[in-house]
């Protein structure tokens, strides 16, 4: 293997096993004689349970076991609170199984084991809860009044979190503004709606006191910890295995759910393996969702259109709970300046809580909403400037002689100080204006309009912080029967393709094909030292853990294999997974370097007497194994990155509006971005396409429409318009390779990149396309047929 | 999202399944399954027994007559999509059946089965409403025939009753010349109608239009015929006035109140730009008759 396989656009390892239903998710673990789980879900937003009477349903037949708050010993308490931050005035959290109260529609009251599910939902339906509903507010803007309803009777105003930050002087920049523009805009709720729901299994060996939990997490080894902490035990008796999983997007990073703590729980108690699969419309009502932010943004500009000042005050609905702190609200904080040089800024936000299901992370975490906010500002502001659109953006952003570019005083998700650290962002935008065609659009329009049709272009750049640390591992080492090499990381995947990326990265080191590098991760037996999938973090921070270790294999393979060769240390190559003399045809099989690596007694095949004892190349001063070394071909070791590497991108369209249906139809999507260097840019291309779907969703489809009782009308994937297929078009994407310099790999993350600036672009160009009406305003995504109707009604169309 | 209890029983007579339905009052017909099963997975569908229908005989195949053509009760909806004969005796089905559902589905769900289930917003019962069909119901003491108008009564509701199988129905051919048309608007491709709209109509060679017939789906607690409309347009050149006029009179058939996906007036907005665009075409398709 001579040609370079990092930045080759490779297919993935994964696919052949997954597209032939040959994965394996939590739910096809075979578990013999294993129990099935039905949770009992509050039916109100807010309510005080006043009884619970089980006995009906313990009555029934197949019915194991049933648990009410009454029933769970010391996992009666609060779960944890996971990023903790003095910002949170009033941080709450929520217990397993609801005690005294329930908070939203959907909070797990009691768990049912039975004999099989259908068994369980009808036991579950049996219990009998007398609630007594109490008064709720759904607006995040009504439930900070005094008075208003509370999600938490010891919490006034429902103020979760308050915090303010500030970079420059934000006063003096609006004191000499000569143009000020201001908008008001709101992004929905939406959930990621993953392919496969979670799952978790639990097996308990009462001999071996080993817990072993099949949880279809992002985080394994984080909810591994936990798990030993709240049942007690040592970490190495708890192993927990992210097998496939189908999809996370960010919702299957919360720990704990009630389930991963209370299924393994019945395991233990009960001595029979126990399963529970999330139906689709627990995911809606039970999992976490993200994006309702409202934000109040004012510019402070030059007649020039420089921007010189930012304000921006926002409410962020947290839900009925905040276990995962003010990630979300933090991230859109910090990304509210986007690639825009704007040195000054006072950023402030509420987070509230609504009687809902918590709100973490979802693909994007803050940054779609900061885009939405501000790009549309930008728009507003070249209007209002006489400016294009391009033009004004042109005139902010950060030139590439400025990075890196620090935000002083804004700190991101990960606590460190902002700092954009490399791109080329005008290049990105004259980039996504020729590929849009924009120098000529006005005249296509100005033709489609005397045929009837309406067409406008929208466009909206984005950053995106990515990679955070604190940490991840890696661990690599050479199979000495096979000469394959396995490598782990303390990850888990839900389709990524980690598999593929990792191996290219290992491939280039070690001189064998990527088909061959095995990456096992998502088993805590396997690696137990890292974090978790989540913040487009993977591809930095294992990816370059996972570089480090194979240059240190590399260096064993290539000492051992100078010693086998008896040649000079710079006269090996490593190619078609073997080390040869440089232009010569001798040479020695990794497979063999690694046998004779590890000093042998027991002659087990061919290649391993050479390692024994009497073997000629077993002589030694010395001892078999020298002092400081280690048998084989294997080492292992870490990456932590100093800060976020910053991505970004610029996202363009076409679309056309039917004034008389109000349906927008995407006629032409651009996408410029760079993530540094890419490993693979099929794989980067499908991150990407994934995000700009998921963006569509939040752009023109996917509101979750809570109504004012709390309760969720939409909650199925008939009624949550998921986009499907046909109503994602062509997207062409193009790449700029700016490599970050805070890395060895030059890689930044792309995972989030996709969705952020969809919801902007496609209000800038219904706006555009509807320009003939008069000065329209689209300052809220989902822009459903209604709204877009309501709007042209209000002007008298 | 498992279903509750239920039995099953799988008849080969019409008669066997005729009186399971009598002795059972909370037994349900199953044909494609493609509404009900997933309704009994959520629960909103709890029926004690399920009296699958499809190993009877005679419930199958399509028969194009002279004047209408008869669907049996387990012809899919790809079936009558694909039906060649079909296609060449009335255009407009073809038209229509492209916007059921998705492929997946119109291969295992039923004609006869959406008229039965009688969504207002899905396309067959307009279809059945539009053309001005009808459908024979068989029961305990025989069978009778019960035109599109009496049939559809409201949501999820139609007159047949419960110890009743509808056997066939019957869809109109056009009629000679005829022009047609129907659209619909959607959320998401394949999703069910927010409104629906079709339309039959001819033109006499002096211009003016004859024959009007206009229904819609998604607007109300069944299938619409607009017959005001209708009215307003016979006879006219089906000018822009005309066309004015035809969508003022239409509009208070909307009554769909706001749901989760779009509001009342939306409907209201789409309904009348539907309604233009279906008669217009339809126009344009019709050959002029004397």
């Amino acid at each position: 293997m001579s040609t370079r396989m990092f930045g080759a656009r490779i297919e993935r390892n994964v696919d052949p096993k997954l597209l032939r239903g040959e994965g394996a998710f939590v739910d096809d673990i075979p578990l013999p004689d294993a129990l099935h789980v039905a949770f009992l879900r509050s039916p109100h937003a807010r309510a005080r349970i006043n009884s619970i009477d089980t006995a009906a349903a313990k009555a029934s037949s197949g019915v194991v076991a049933i648990y009410t708050c009454d029933d769970i010993g010391a996992l009666d308490v609060e779960m944890p609170l996971l990023i903790p931050h003095p910002s949170m005035t009033n941080p709450q959290t929520q217990r397993p199984l609801a005690r005294g109260d329930v908070h939203y529609v959907g909070q797990t009251i009691a768990m049912v084991v039975a004999v099989d599910r259908y068994i369980a939902e009808d036991a579950a339906a049996l219990i009998e809860v007398d609630y007594a509903p109490l008064p709720v507010e759904m607006d995040i803007v009504k439930a900070l009044d005094d008075g208003a309803p509370r999600v938490h009777a010891a919490i006034p105003n429902n103020l979760a979190a308050h915090f303010v930050q500030t970079s420059g002087d934000p006063d003096g920049a609006f004191a000499a503004a000569e143009h000020v523009t201001k908008i008001t805009v709101q992004v929905d709720r939406s959930t990621a709606a993953p392919m496969e729901c979670r799952a978790v299994a639990a097996r308990w060996e009462a001999v071996t006191g080993e817990l072993t939990v099949w949880d279809g997490t992002q985080a394994p080894i984080s909810v591994r910890g936990g798990l030993a902490s709240v049942f007690g035990l040592d970490e190495d008796k708890v192993r927990v295995i992210a097998p496939d999983v189908g999809g996370g997007f960010g919702q299957k990073v919360l720990l704990f759910y009630p389930d991963e703590l209370l299924v393994p729980m019945a395991a233990m108690q009960l001595g029979r393996p126990v399963k529970y699969i999330e139906d689709r419309r627990e995911n809606f009502i039970g999992s976490s969702q993200e994006r309702t932010q409202i934000h109040t943004i004012e510019l402070a500009a030059l007649k020039s259109g420089e921007v010189i000042g930012l304000r921006d005050f926002f409410l962020h609905d947290t839900g009925a709970f905040i276990p995962y702190g003010i990630a979300v609200a933090q991230v859109a904080s910090t990304s509210i300046a986007g690639p825009y040089r704007i040195p000054n800024i006072f950023v402030e936000f509420k987070a509230v809580y609504t009687p809902t299901v918590q709100v973490t992370p979802y693909r994007g975490c803050g940054r779609p909403q900061a885009c939405f906010a501000l790009e549309r500002a930008m728009d507003q502001l070249a209007q209002e400037l006489g400016l294009d659109r391009f033009e004004i953006r042109r005139r902010n952003l950060v030139a590439d002689n400025q990075f890196p570019y620090a935000r002083e005083g804004l700190l991101f998700a990960d606590g460190l100080k902002v700092t954009l650290d490399s791109g080329q962002y005008g290049k990105a935008l004259a980039m996504a204006a020729t590929e849009l065609g924009a120098e000529n659009f006005a005249v296509a329009q100005a033709k489609a309009l005397s045929d009837g049709r309406y067409l406008g272009l929208g466009l909206a750049c984005y950053v995106e912080g990515t990679g955070l640390g604190p940490y991840e591992g890696g661990h690599v080492k050479i199979h000495p029967i096979t000469g394959k090499v396995y490598v782990n990381t303390g990850l888990s995947t839900q389709g990524q393709g980690h598999d593929t990326v990792f191996a290219q990265i290992v491939a280039d080191q070690l001189g064998v094909s990527p088909q061959d590098v095995i990456v096992v991760e998502g088993d805590t037996k396997a690696f137990d030292w890292g974090v978790a999938t989540f913040a487009s973090r993977a591809a930095v921070v294992s990816g370059n853990a996972i570089h480090k270790t194979a240059a240190t294999v590399r260096k064993k393979v290539l000492q051992a294999a100078a010693n086998m060769l008896d040649a000079d240390i710079d006269s090996i190559e490593l190619r078609d997974s073997a080390a040869w003399i440089k232009g010569s045809n001798r040479f020695v099989p990794l497979a063999a370097i690694a046998t004779a690596s590890n000093p042998l007694r027991y002659a087990f095949n061919k290649a391993a007497q050479a390692a024994t004892q009497f073997a000629p190349a077993s002589k030694h001063d010395g001892p078999p194994l020298a002092e400081g070394e280690a048998p084989g071909l294997e080492a292992t070791d870490y990456y932590s990155p100093s800060q976020s590497t910053w991505a970004y991108g610029v996202h363009g369209a076409i679309v056309e509006v039917d004034p008389g249906l109000c349906t927008v139809k995407i006629k032409k999507y651009v996408c410029i971005h760079d993530c540094g260097n890419m490993i693979n840019p099929m794989l980067v291309e499908g991150q990407v396409m994934g995000g700009i779907a998921q963006g569509i969703g939040g752009a023109l489809y996917e509101h979750l429409d809570y109504q004012s009782d709390g309760n969720l009308a939409n909650a199925s994937l008939m009624d949550f318009l998921v986009p499907y297929a046909t109503e994602i078009p062509n997207v062409s994407i193009l790449h700029l390779e700016t490599p970050s310099p805070l890395n060895a790999l030059g890689v930044k993350g792309v995972g989030e990149a996709g969705c952020i600036a969809v919801g902007a672009v496609i209000a800038s160009g219904v706006e555009d396309a509807l320009r003939p009406f008069g000065a329209l305003r689209f300052h809220q995504v989902p822009l459903s047929p209604t709204m877009i109707a309501d709007v042209l009604e209000r002007a008298g169309h | 999202m498992k279903p509750s209890i239920f039995g099953y029983e799988a008849p080969t007579t019409l008669e066997a399944a005729i009186s399971l339905l009598a002795g059972d009052p909370d037994a349900m017909v199953l044909a494609g399954g493609q509404t009900l099963l997933p309704a009994m997975n959520f629960r909103a569908a709890n029926p004690s027994l399920l009296v699958d229908i499809q190993h009877i005989q005679g419930l199958r195949g399509i028969a194009v007559g002279s004047d209408a053509i008869i669907v049996k009760a387990m012809v899919r909806h790809r079936e009558f999509e694909l039906d060649e004969e079909v296609k060449r005796a009335n255009p407009l089905i073809a038209e229509v059946m492209q916007h059921v559902a998705h492929i997946p589905i119109r291969n295992r769900g039923t004609v006869v089965g959406s008229l039965c289930h009688a969504d207002p917003s899905a396309e067959m019962p307009l279809l059945l409403a539009l053309l001005g069909g009808s459908v024979v119901a068989q029961g305990p003491s025989g069978s009778r025939e019960i035109a599109a108008e009496k049939f559809f009564q409201s949501f999820l509701t139609t007159a047949r009753n419960h110890d009743e199988i509808v056997v066939e129905a019957r869809f109109p051919l056009l009629p000679a010349g005829a022009g047609w048309a129907f659209d619909e608007v959607t959320r998401r491709h394949g999703d069910y109608a927010v409104v629906g709209v079709g339309c039959v109509l001819a033109l006499h060679r002096s211009g003016r239009a004859t024959g009007v017939r206009i229904a819609a789906c998604g607007i109300a607690d069944r299938p619409i015929r607009l017959k005001d409309a209708e009215t307003i347009l016979n006879g006219t050149t089906l000018g822009p006035l005309d066309l004015d006029a035809a969508v003022a009179a239409s509009l208070v058939a909307v009554t769909q109140p706001d749901d989760t996906n779009v509001s009342q007036s939306y409907r209201r907005r789409a309904l009348g730009t539907l309604i233009r665009r279906m008669v217009a075409r339809a126009a344009q398709r019709a050959e002029t008759v004397a």
